[in-house]
């Protein structure tokens, strides 16, 4: 398992962004290819031990599944898997290696609260 | 209170990693040496397939191996039987093998007196395929004992793979291990892929799989002059 390693990437990723912006974060947005080798569920467990001791302890962690899309050259149209043990296209059954989606762990944005904003409410 | 706002930033978790490999498949590119990574399961036959490489390589090239490990050195001190230089990489409790652990094994190696570099993995087939190390070649290994399966199982190392390698084929027999079955499910996840098969014990089948590492060690070197 090693999504522990990846949430602390999504954290330190996020905190840097957050600090640029000088926002607080509430949630961060994650998109998720099943083809980056990580567990969702592992990955969200992992998230909130990741975010202890951090600005960003009790943050959400949302994630959005990207599908696997390849590109069929006989039928020259992009396509979605929906499984990951056949990578052919599924009108016409052609084998493809072109993949055009799926990869992805890309932290994709954040939601923020401005800080004057927190300061006047506090 | 407002509404959070949404602000976008776009930022690849494993950018670090990525950055790191690419700068080392640049550095072994300009050094002319060829790498290849090997993952598979644990109890494949990883290392004896790679002693056994490393001892038919040496007479004619200069190779050399990276070995990670959770914790032992038992892999480093078999490999050392081959003679070529063996450097272990001790993971401690991770999974899996990052460009930045290469990039600093690597440091007292002088690259240029290398043609092949191996770098075998953690035996594991889940978050290695997450990780690229920025090799030219990335292998995977399944034993005949393993069933026919594994592909199928573990379609995401497999399709992030270039080469399989069906190992143990001696004991093919014995296991009853299906090659039809096996072929098609490697080519179900991974369409187009080399595939070989052979025995590091009894060396059937190692002569192909070694002359197709020299054609692509020559390939890559006449693609960088």
């Amino acid at each position: 398992m090693h999504e522990l390693s990846i949430a602390m990437g999504i954290v330190d990723a996020a905190l840097e962004e957050a600090q640029r912006r000088s926002v607080q974060v509430s949630a961060v947005h994650l998109r998720l290819g099943p083809l980056s080798g990580v567990v969702k569920d592992a990955l969200l467990f992992s998230y909130e031990v990741a975010c202890q001791d951090t600005p960003l302890a009790g943050s959400k962690l949302i994630v959005e599944d990207v599908p696997v899309v390849i590109f069929c050259g006989r039928c020259q149209q992009s396509r979605t898997l929906d499984t990951l043990q056949s990578f052919s296209c599924p009108e016409c059954h052609e084998p493809t290696m072109d993949v055009r989606q799926g990869r992805e762990l890309e932290v994709f944005a954040l939601e923020v609260n401005d800080p004057e904003e927190a300061a006047s409410l506090a | 209170m407002s509404e959070p706002r949404l602000v976008e930033v776009r930022r690849n978790v494993l950018k670090q990693n990525d950055v790191i490999a690419r700068a080392l498949r640049e550095q072994f590119r300009a050094a002319g040496v060829f790498v290849v990574s090997l993952v598979s399961s644990p109890g494949s036959g990883k290392t004896m397939f790679l002693e056994k490489t490393l001892t038919l390589l040496q007479p004619h090239y200069r190779v050399a191996a990276l070995v990670g490990d959770l914790a032992t050195e038992n892999d480093a001190v078999r490999l050392a039987r081959s003679k070529a230089p063996v450097k272990q990489i001790t993971t401690g409790t991770l999974c899996h093998l990052e460009a930045a652990m290469v990039q600093s094994a690597l440091q007292e190696w002088n690259l240029e007196d290398l043609d092949f570099l191996f770098i075998e993995n953690v035996g594991n087939l889940v978050c290695p395929s997450s990780y690229d190390l920025g090799e030219n070649l990335r292998l995977v290994l399944m034993s005949t004992t393993e069933g026919e399966d594994k592909p199928l199982k573990y379609p995401t190392i497999f399709n992030s793979a270039d080469v399989a390698v069906v190992t143990k084929i001696e004991l093919a027999a014995a296991v009853e291990f299906d090659w039809p079955a096996a072929r098609h499910s490697i080519e179900s996840v991974r369409p187009g892929m080399k595939i070989f098969r052979l025995s590091a014990k009894t060396g059937e089948g190692m002569q192909e799989y070694l002359d197709f590492l020299s054609q692509q060690l020559s390939a890559q070197r006449s693609v960088a002059q």
